[in-house]
């Protein structure tokens, strides 16, 4: 019982970062019909830009000689935050105007190829050794560079002793920022202005632009909220597992498509359910088998789903129309 | 009189290539043997992807998967026959006797990986496919990374160094052998009917699936001759040589040489693999490299530098090839590119 309590936890942890990439996937997917490879990049450069930002602020951890008060940390953690999910959204903005919007009318093809020149770009170039030297290194090259404190980890010992349960206060607020914004977000989808016309340029991009919709400007800023996301998610994973590499998005994004797809790509609550599931299947399954396949599993849920019901749990099931 | 010449077209490029590779395997310095060799190999696997993501208008991301079926699939059979001796046959000729039949096991291995992971996957379409495919490549790396048998992360080492130019020269020619007479069979033209319009082709009584299927089948075969050749030529076969980045630098070739153009991966193959080759000291600007040509060229030229067309389709060689004939006054151009 403790160990499938402890499983719960920490799929639902999991499950929560894939949750959040996978929105930004989904999102996209469902306004230009494109798989946004970079996607996952953007996470870690989201992880990145806490880490730059938080030495720009001068963030000291808990050990520190002089160890900063409660106020103060909570400041400079949501200062992180919200910088590291503004950096991302220009990075969104800058993907999606240079080099996916040229393409828009081409092949489908073209854009796909395109959106993996721009991941590779991003993991590659951020492996380059550092050009700039100070104040910051960027960029910051191959080797694993560890997030700072940005909160200090407090065990919860009382749910320890009573249910066996290893949990922090990490894992407690990872899923309170998360369904946080994922209501957030739902919000903006289903009850504001700028929702309706995104999902109607979803529905169908052409007639929603003959309607007066800015259809350009709704995927510009599709972008960037899908980014800013993903810096959150980033942000929530590195201050939980702090060594961060310029390539550590690279399967955390994937695996975030998987979810996308599971819960039915272009579906915003479907995204969410997918990614706590996959989480979940991910953690069941790796903890009660075989850890050593872990990556394996999601592709194995990928293709499953893609053979069985590959509109995904609450997609549309669409028609071929010639 | 018919089979005979389609006999002697498929066999006469060995017939002229293999004198040739002999001479230049005895001419060339062992400096430049292993370049000339990953040449040879990427050469295979740019043209083989090609079958898939260029004829057929389908989009593998998994071929390194592929190649490392075939590398282990024949680092083994020479490991398990390495003291084995054919009695009948002198030593050396015994050892390739062994090899040809470990390459020949690497193609039928990768080929039925092929056809496992190309039936469930190729009922999707553009970027299902492309994420699938490459899901595939990297289950089977984690399969292989997980096998105490195929000696986990660390792979398997001491192979013998069988491979030398004159087979890869063979393989290479036979794969641009295999694609040209398939572009210009009834299977390449319903591959290229279904990369034009599926939807179209299927209407026309094209049956889809089992063509890409078998396009799939092909191309994964000679991915695992690749991965046979690159294994006994660094006499090592690890998982991390097949990782989703050695799928890519395998797009990137297709890509640049132009989506359906035989000659156009040849020479992106060779040019690329040379080009980086010489820019070795900078190797970490190399994968940067690679993602700002694919930008590049998706922005500018997204049908690739030769698109669908061979190199003697070229607007200025055609011309000049034509001015030659009309004053030799000969007759092969009857027969011509259709």
């Amino acid at each position: 019982m403790t160990e499938f309590l402890q499983h719960l936890v920490n799929g639902l942890s999991v499950g929560t970062i894939y949750a959040l990439i996978a929105l930004g996937y989904t999102m996209v997917y469902g306004v230009l019909k494109l798989i946004n490879f970079a996607h996952g990049d953007v996470y870690m450069v989201g992880a990145f830009s806490g880490y730059y930002l938080s030495q720009v602020l001068g963030v000291r951890g808990p050990f520190d000689a002089n160890p900063p008060g409660a106020g103060e940390v909570f400041m400079k953690a949501t200062m992180v935050t919200m910088g590291a999910m503004m950096i991302c959204g220009m990075l969104g903005y800058a993907i999606e105007r240079f080099a996916y919007r040229p393409l828009r009318q081409r092949a489908r093809l073209t854009s796909l190829i395109t959106a993996i020149g721009v991941s590779f770009l991003l993991e590659y170039g951020f492996q380059l050794a550092p050009v700039i030297r100070s104040p910051i290194e960027f960029p910051p090259g191959p080797s694993p560079r560890l997030f700072p404190t940005l909160l200090e980890r407090v065990p919860y010992d009382r749910v320890e002793a009573w249910t066996g349960v290893n949990m922090s206060n990490y894992d407690l607020y990872g899923l309170v920022i998360a369904f946080a914004l994922m209501l957030a977000l739902q919000y903006i989808v289903y009850r504001t202005r700028f929702g309706t016309a995104m999902r109607a340029v979803s529905f169908d991009s052409q007639v929603a632009g003959l309607m007066g919709i800015p259809v350009n400007r709704i995927i510009t800023w599709t972008f960037i909220l899908g980014s800013a996301l993903a810096a959150a998610a980033g942000i929530i994973s590195a201050v939980a597992r702090p060594k961060i590499d310029p390539l550590f998005g690279l399967i955390p994004g994937l695996k975030a498509f998987v979810a996308a797809v599971l819960g039915g790509i272009g579906n915003v609550p479907g995204a969410m359910v997918g990614g706590l599931v996959l989480g979940l299947a991910e953690e069941y399954v790796a903890g009660y088998t075989d850890s050593s396949y872990r990556d394996a599993i999601a592709f194995t849920v990928l293709i499953l789903v893609l053979l069985v019901r590959p509109a995904g749990l609450f997609g549309r099931v669409t028609v071929e129309k010639v | 009189m018919a089979r005979a010449s389609l006999l002697f077209k498929s066999v006469l490029p060995f017939l002229i290539g293999l004198p040739l590779l002999f001479a230049f395997q005895a001419v060339v310095s062992d400096t430049y043997r292993l370049i000339l060799i990953s040449v040879g190999v990427n050469i295979i696997l740019a043209v083989s992807l090609n079958v898939v993501n260029g004829f057929t208008g389908q989009f593998s991301l998994g071929h390194a998967g592929f190649m490392a079926v075939g590398a282990y699939t024949s680092a083994k059979i020479t490991l398990a026959l390495a003291d084995v001796q054919f009695t009948f046959l002198p030593a050396a000729v015994s050892d390739q006797a062994v090899f040809a039949l470990s390459l020949a096991a690497a193609m039928a291995a990768a080929a039925l990986a092929g056809f496992l992971v190309g039936m469930p996957s190729l009922r999707l379409r553009g970027d299902y496919l492309a994420i699938v495919t490459l899901g595939f490549g990297e289950i089977i790396r984690s399969v292989i990374e997980n096998m105490k048998a195929l000696g986990q992360a660390t792979g398997l080492s001491g192979l013998p160094p069988r491979t030398t130019l004159a087979w890869v020269g063979v393989g290479a020619l036979a794969t641009v052998v295999m694609a040209r007479r398939l572009a210009v069979s009834t299977q390449g033209r319903a591959l290229f009917a279904i990369r034009e319009d599926e939807v179209a082709a299927e209407a026309m009584g094209v049956d889809t699936t089992g063509y890409k299927v078998r396009a799939f089948v092909i191309s994964s075969a000679y991915a695992g001759l690749a991965g046979a050749f690159i294994a006994h030529a660094i006499m090592l076969s690890t998982p991390r040589m097949f990782t989703f980045v050695r799928s890519i630098e395998v797009v990137v070739m297709v890509v640049l040489g132009g989506l359906g153009s035989i000659t156009g991966s040849v020479l992106s193959a060779i040019v690329l693999t040379l080009g980086l080759e010489a820019l070795r000291e900078f190797q970490a600007y190399r994968m940067v490299a690679y993602a700002l040509l694919l930008i590049i060229l998706m922005l500018v030229r997204p049908q690739g530098i030769f698109g669908t067309m061979e190199l003697w389709d070229l607007p200025f060689l055609r011309r000049r090839f034509l001015r030659g004939l009309a004053k030799g006054g000969g007759d092969a151009g009857s027969k011509g590119a259709p």
